[in-house]
């Protein structure tokens, strides 16, 4: 009611369009440069500096060995099993790019798909608060048909190395590296249904983009109030069938591209663990995306009270996935069964992996939880920016401690290589956002709801 | 509503405007504020989006309060756990160290929750000084129905009487009433309280007359 005779609202008003500056062009051109540059560093160091490692890794492995089985005397017999994997395939030095780049891939397709379960969520609940700026999260999903491309590339370059199950001797009777339990879950773990099963997971996410993505930019075109009517409810029919093909296709993803690659190991938290991790990452990025948009002087109309509402969505799932992290930990720990505890052993345990540990704590838990308690600290853009952009690398740095320790062992390192290609993969995504976003007005003017985000109070 | 004769002690003397659509009470609320007089409350049959901005409050300090008390059932968890394993009756339990941290993790996670939220409803009750005996003071019945009330204090005013109800009828006030209150109905002794527990039981206290 108060807002028929406070506040004069018109949409035509609110119309804006994003415009892709050359100076925007020319700071996301920097940091893929840097990245590129980071990365060849690091490359030339992998390439020259590959002699030293043998012996340096093997102290290193023994430490580990021996640590692990002074935590754990049953784990002995699945360790060296582990370590006879490890041993199967020899280490190059293109085994880390491979690694990193599969690293990269899942997490940003995971930051593009979060876009539009976004969407998606927003539609469900027929929540009005963020019309404005629904723009920014679709934008994100212009990245998965790049990252299937990627995804394809990755996989198809790096299979051998990244995913122990590959090895065409575990399901060979006959073969001495023969592995029952692998063997066991062969109709899952194969070539042509991981990439045919992958293939559909990127592909339904696009698809439920392309469709919801033609209606919203329908809507801004329509004039007759019962066109727009009937695109809002394709919108909402499409958000829900969405979200019941994203709840199956989000763990199954996770278990596909992540968890296989301990291929003994499982958790059945594994799913929601990932999709957390995912999701509060991509709220952290759809919140910094706004509140830059907001600061190059677009989205007039969102305020500190939408910045709020943002800021307590990365607050609250924040704390929802150190909830599911550490549940995970606490049930694995406690019940000390040594098939699970492997997993964990390789971590803690490892000189190189322990410490990521509690950087992910730190900086995925407790930076966000102090810094965006108070009501003041999710109003301000700069407090905003800073812990969004913590807590998207601190996730990344949860990626990197789920994939790197199955995939790269006694070898995994954190180098030039490590920072580069992020800084690679954030140029290229925030480049094709930039340019999703200049296609279409950046305001969906004739979204019903408009009225009630222009009006939002917290 | 009690009728209150002027040869009663009247211990406190209210203005009330009455209104009944919510976008002129929070226009009438603005114009009072620019006219220099302090509103004592506003009392709605439902929650007014946006009033508190009208009545210029500032910040609640519960959260702060849910803060404090949640840090202190962290501090007494972690203390009771370290000092129960580690000194009082050590226990082996799955073969862990005595004082492992991620075993104390949800217990001290439960113990935060539980000190926050009952400290944060014992600061409510206090805050809003709700006891057992509080017997609340109706200004208006129909703002349990579908009328805003703004009440002003005449002690914490200096104007005059005449020159407030002037000024709610100026800010679109549909009625503007007075409404005193005597010492006992502003502050019910906690004596007579217990006398009438015993004598009527539970359900004759707490209700206004």
């Amino acid at each position: 009611m108060a807002a028929h005779k406070d506040h004069h609202f018109d949409r035509e008003a609110l119309n804006e369009q994003f415009i892709f500056s050359a100076k925007a062009k020319r700071t996301i051109f920097i940091l893929i440069g840097i990245g590129v540059l980071f990365s060849l560093i690091g490359l030339f160091f992998m390439a020259t500096d590959s002699g030293h490692h043998e012996e340096a890794h093997a102290a290193i492995e023994m430490t580990g060995n021996e640590l692990s089985s002074l935590e754990n005397p049953d784990a002995v017999h699945a360790d060296g099993e582990h370590a006879a994997e490890g041993g199967h395939h020899a280490y190059h030095w293109t085994n880390r790019v491979k690694v990193n780049l599969w690293i990269n891939v899942i997490f940003f397709v995971g930051l593009s798909v979060i876009g539009v379960f976004w969407v998606a969520i927003q539609y469900i609940s027929m929540a009005g608060w963020s019309a404005g700026f629904k723009r920014v999260p679709e934008a994100f999903a212009s990245f998965l048909p790049v990252g299937l491309v990627l995804f394809l590339i990755a996989f198809g370059w790096g299979f051998h190395e990244i995913f122990h199950w590959t090895d065409a001797s575990l399901y060979d009777k006959a073969s001495a590296s023969y592995d029952s339990i692998i063997a066991g879950k062969q109709p899952f773990l194969n070539i042509p249904f991981f990439i045919g099963g992958s293939i559909v997971i990127i592909g339904g996410w696009f698809l439920f983009h392309f469709f919801t993505r033609k209606n919203s930019l329908a809507e801004d075109k329509a004039t007759d109030p019962k066109q727009i009517r009937k695109h809002y409810r394709n919108m909402v029919k499409l958000s829900a069938a969405f979200v019941v093909f994203f709840g199956v296709t989000s763990s199954v993803a996770a278990w596909w591209w992540t968890l296989s690659i301990d291929t003994h190991w499982f958790s059945t938290m594994f799913g929601w663990y990932h999709f957390a991790s995912w999701w509060v990452a991509g709220i952290a990025a759809i919140t910094l995306t706004v509140v830059m948009l907001r600061e190059a002087g677009y989205l007039k109309f969102i305020n500190e009270n939408h910045l709020h509402d943002l800021g307590k969505f990365v607050f609250a799932f924040s704390i929802f996935w150190t909830y599911i992290w550490f549940s995970q930990f606490l049930l694995i720990y406690y019940a000390n069964i040594p098939e699970e505890t492997a997993y964990f052993v390789e971590r803690l345990s490892s000189p190189i992996y322990r410490k990521y540990i509690l950087i992910i704590l730190l900086v995925n838990f407790i930076i966000p939880f102090f810094g965006l308690m108070t009501r003041n600290a999710k109003r301000k853009m700069t407090i905003l920016k800073v812990i969004c952009i913590t807590v998207i690398i601190g996730h990344w740095f949860d990626f990197y401690q789920m994939i790197t320790p199955g995939t790269l062992r006694e070898h995994g390192s954190f180098g030039f290589l490590e920072i580069g290609m992020p800084f690679i993969f954030v140029g290229v995504f925030a480049y094709l956002v930039g340019m999703s976003l200049a296609k279409a007005p950046l305001v969906a003017k004739n979204h019903p709801l408009l009225e009630e985000a222009y009006n939002h109070e917290t | 509503m009690a009728h209150i004769s002027n040869t009663m002690e009247v211990d406190t003397h209210y203005i009330l405007g009455v209104y009944s659509d919510e976008d002129d009470l929070k226009h009438g609320i603005d114009h009072i504020r620019e006219k220099g007089i302090s509103i004592y409350e506003v009392f709605n049959p439902y929650p007014v989006h946006g009033l508190e901005k009208n009545l210029g409050y500032g910040h609640s300090w519960l959260p702060k309060a849910a803060f404090m008390f949640g840090a202190l059932g962290t501090t007494c968890a972690i203390t009771m756990q370290t000092g129960m394993m580690g000194g009082l009756w050590p226990m082996i339990i799955g073969g862990k160290p005595f004082i492992s941290i991620p075993d104390f993790v949800p217990v001290s996670f439960e113990m935060t929750v539980l000190f926050s939220a009952f400290g944060m409803v014992g600061s409510f009750l206090v805050s809003q000084d709700l006891k057992p005996y509080k017997v609340p003071r109706i200004f208006d019945r129909r703002s349990t129905d579908d009328k805003h009330i703004v009440a002003i204090d005449l002690a914490k005013n200096t104007l005059s009487e005449a020159e407030i109800k002037t000024v709610l009828q100026e800010a679109g006030a549909e009625e503007v009433n007075r409404k005193d209150f005597t010492e006992e109905e502003n502050n019910p002794s906690f004596f007579k309280y217990l006398g009438d527990l015993f004598k009527y039981g539970v359900r004759s206290t707490s209700r206004p007359k």
